[in-house]
Order: structure tokens, then sequence, then C-alpha cells
């Protein structure tokens, strides 16, 4: 199994179904790990580089938990399929853009991708459907206690779990949350929203991360800090309290936009199924702004003429890397624009 | 008024400092960011506003720390934001800690997992921490009953 097989579905974190499906989109759980014995990635030159993704790897393989997992040498994978695994979010912006060995390790339903030599020498995450984070940790701890048995990972008796950047020290774990709260930004009242969330310490960020903008109206929510909570403390605060909050305010947008501007958004809704159903031309940013009103307008059962399965299948394989394997040749962006709106036509005909 | 810096854009940024003795400072936008005074966060990355707060903080003394296991110096963190190895954060311990605190909302002890490879010490002393800490927040917020079960849990643990 290789990138072109995972390209032939969606994936797991756009199933669409889980806990709070209509306003959560996905969880994630991410740990950074350190091996003991070798310097940081900044300091690693490519000898050391090699020996951190050889001990990594073959750790990997020989743990009975991961090692039927697709690992995937970087180093020689071609951009468009690193770009791949970035819109599947198995591996980061950076990583893809990275230098030297490096790689990841993939399970086969894409529930979890373990990076390695990103900017820590081991990133486990693992994603979900909806908000299922007391699961995804339960996996997730398991996979770094049988790691912990053939690795021994940097671990200090004061600061915990040591990291490249001060800013992970501790846990080593970002809970992120990404959120569609087309409502809330159609009230302005995401701003808010922001505001509260940036209060309680935690970032606010756009579809891809860190620097990224929110398009489409997905929104990420993950802790800043990592030093000073337990594990459990940092996810149930996110599983019992901020997301039950941001859900209930999303949804209370959605019920009064349709109760007292409800030609409004369905016009919304509708016009924006006119659009991807004649465009000649489109971007993958206007593309993922217009999927945006209509998952609404699904989720509140005011759109039949697809499901939220057409429209996750249409929201990746409308972006960049995906619509080139999709066509099976590379495209610039002047051509994707008419690629990606006779694709879209073709879906919805 | 005008910026006592450029002595060209508007002073936006006041300051009064009381140390060592009280002196008053006029400052627009952008000579307060160059100085470190303000941090300006639309598009910088949680990295980039660390390591604005670490050159900010560069005026301390320490600043030609070595680690003496990677080579690695003080210095060369504050401009990259990132760590040479592990034992750095014993090497810049002094410098580090209060970065730490800072970035982590007054966190200074870790109080999570614990490798499970880890001695049985490492173990007990971190999950005593945590404990005195929700105990800590039991008594915050009145809940005696919670504080009560978490203090003997502390007692069944230290003995």
């Amino acid at each position: 199994m290789g990138i072109d097989d995972l390209t032939k579905s969606t994936g797991e974190w756009l199933r669409g179904d889980g806990p709070m499906s209509d306003v959560v989109v996905s969880s994630r759980i991410r740990l950074a790990r350190n091996l003991a014995e070798h310097p940081f990635l900044g300091t690693a030159d490519a000898v050391e580089r090699t020996e951190i993704y050889r001990c990594l790897s073959q750790a990997i393989t020989s743990t009975a938990a991961v090692e039927d997992d697709i690992l995937v040498d970087l180093e020689t994978t071609d951009a468009i399929d690193r770009i791949v695994l970035v819109e599947r979010h198995l591996i980061s912006r950076q990583h893809a853009a990275g230098e030297g060995s490096r790689g990841v390790a993939i399970s086969p339903s894409e529930t979890r991708a373990v990076m390695i030599n990103e900017e820590d020498h081991l990133r486990l995450q693992g994603l979900r459907s909806g908000l299922q984070l007391e699961a995804l940790w339960t996996e997730i701890n398991e996979i770094d206690d049988a790691l912990s048995k053939n690795i021994a990972f940097a671990f200090d008796r004061q600061l915990g779990y040591l990291t490249a950047c001060p800013t992970n020290v501790g846990t080593g774990i970002r809970v992120s949350v990404m959120l569609h709260l087309p409502a809330l930004r159609l009230t302005k009242e995401i701003e808010r929203v922001a505001r509260a969330a940036k209060d309680l310490r935690l970032a606010v960020r756009g579809t891809y991360g860190e620097g990224t903008e929110a398009v489409g109206d997905l929104y990420q929510v993950s802790n800043q800090t990592t030093l000073g909570k337990s594990e459990d403390a940092i996810i149930n605060t996110f599983s019992e309290t901020i997301i039950p909050n941001i859900v209930g305010y999303e949804r209370t947008a959605r019920e009064t936009l349709a109760k007292h501007h409800e030609s409004q958004l369905d016009d919304r809704v509708w016009r924006a199924y006119g659009v991807l159903c004649n465009a000649r031309r489109i971007s993958s940013g206007e593309t993922q702004s217009l999927l945006s009103p209509i998952r609404m307008g699904i989720q509140m059962g005011r759109f039949k003429p697809f499901d939220l399965a057409t429209l996750h299948e249409l929201f990746l394989y409308t972006q960049p890397a995906h619509l080139q394997k999709l066509h099976g040749q590379t495209l610039d962006e002047d051509q994707r624009a008419v690629v990606r709106a006779d694709y879209i036509r073709k879906r919805l005909a | 008024m005008v910026c006592q810096h450029c002595n060209q854009s508007k002073a936006t940024v006041h300051i009064t400092d009381t140390h060592p003795e009280k002196r008053e400072q006029h400052l627009c936008d952008e000579c307060a960011e160059k100085a470190g005074v303000i941090i300006k966060q639309s598009h910088h990355t949680t990295n980039e506003i660390l390591q604005q707060f670490i050159k900010h903080k560069s005026g301390l003394a320490g600043g030609d720390l070595v680690c003496p296991k990677c080579g690695l110096t003080f210095k060369e963190f504050q401009l990259k934001g990132q760590l040479g190895c592990p034992y750095d954060y014993v090497a810049f311990a002094a410098l580090l800690t209060p970065l730490i605190q800072r970035a982590h909302d007054g966190g200074t002890h870790h109080v999570g997992k614990v490798p499970p490879t880890a001695d049985a010490t490492i173990k007990k002393h971190t999950g005593l921490l945590r404990l005195r800490r929700e105990l800590q927040e039991a008594v915050e917020q009145e809940n005696f009953e919670r504080a009560a079960r978490v203090r003997d849990q502390i007692r069944t643990m230290e003995n």
C-alpha cells in the first residue's frame, strides 16, 4: 500500500461522523518525543539525522502495535505526494518542505501518523472524525508506551518530556479540534469566541495549523501550555468544557439564522450550490468557501441534493495535489482552475 | 507627542519605569516593537513570538553560555528558538526557567505521564506533584469533599 492507494478514499478524519459532528470536523492529539542520547534536529548533522531516522523507523517496524503502518521515506518522495499527505492532515507543511532524512509512518486507516525528524525526533499523532479525544488518547498513549519499551525518550524528573522548543516541554501534548463555525462567522461572533479562547491560553488557527488562514470557516482550537497539567486534565477541559461550549454557541447561532434570517441563509446555501454546478474556472479557496454554507445546509437538514460524504470528497479532491493525482498529471494554477471546475460539475451532474 | 526614539512617528506606547529610578518613555509602535516592549501578534507563529520574547530578555546576562554537550550557545537559541540537545535544559536552566514558566502559564513542574520504563521514584515524585496541585485547586474551588479525597491519596502515596 502506498500514497496512490491512500488517495482512493477520503480518509478517517473526513468520515463526517462521531460525537458533535455537526460542528466538530475532527479531533487530533499529538505527542512530541525525542531520543535521550541524540542532539535535537537543529544541531544534528546529516549523519546523526540519518541515524535517528534509522533508529526510529526500526523501532516502529518492530513494535507490534504499529508494525503494519506504511513507512514513507519523505526524502525520496516527490513533491506532489508530499503535499497529498499535507492535504490529508497526515504531515505538517514544514515536514513536507523539510530537508534530509525524514519520514512518516501512516496506519492503513489513516487514524495515526508518526512523523520522524520533523521539529522533534518523533511526533506521534492520532486523528478521528468528530469529538473523540478520549478514545484517541487511549490509542496514542498505548502506542507511546509500546515504543517506550524499545526507545529511551529524553525525560526529566521536573520538566517531563524534553522537546526542541521549550513551548512543547512537559507532556509534549497538543490537542487540536477542528471546528466548522460558519454561523458564528456570519453573525460576527467568531472574534468574541476567538478572544475568549485566547484568554484560556488556547490557540485558534486556520485549517492547516500555525500561521494559516481559516478557509471554509474551519478553525482549529488547540492547547498552548504543555507543562504543569496532566494529559487527562488537558483533554478533559477540551471534551467537557471548551468544545461543548463553542459547539453550543455555533448551534445557537445556526438556530438564530434559521429563525430570523431564513431566506438569507437558504440563499447563501443554494447560491453556493449554483456556482459549484456552473463554474468553468474555480480556485481551491473559493471551492472551500462555497462548500462551507453547503455543509451547514446539510447538517441543518436544509440541503438534500448531495450528502456529507460527497461534500468531503469534493473538499479533498479539489485541493491542488489531490486534483493533480486524480488528473494524472502536473497542472499549473491556471490549468487547475479549469480542471477543478470540470471535476466538480461532473461529480454533481 | 512624537516618539523619543525616532523623533518621527506619533508616540503610542508610554512606559513608566520605577526601578532603578523613575523614568518615562514615549515610543511609536515600531520603536516599541524593536525595543521588545510590545510584541505584535498578527501573523506571528508561537515560535516567532517566543523568539521575540527571548530576544527581549537577552539584555539579561548569560547570552554567552555554552552547552558543554552540543556546543549551542544561549545566543544561538535566542536566534533560532530551538534548543540543541536535551542537556540544554540543564545548561541554560537559570535563563530558561522564567521563559518556560511564562510560556506555560506559570507551570514549572511536569505532572503528566511518566515513561513506563522510568524508575518508581520519578513516578512517585510526579504523581505527588499532580495531587498537590489538585488539592490546591479543590481548596480554591471550596470543593472540600474532593480536597479530602486528594489529601488521603497524597498520604497513601507518601507512605
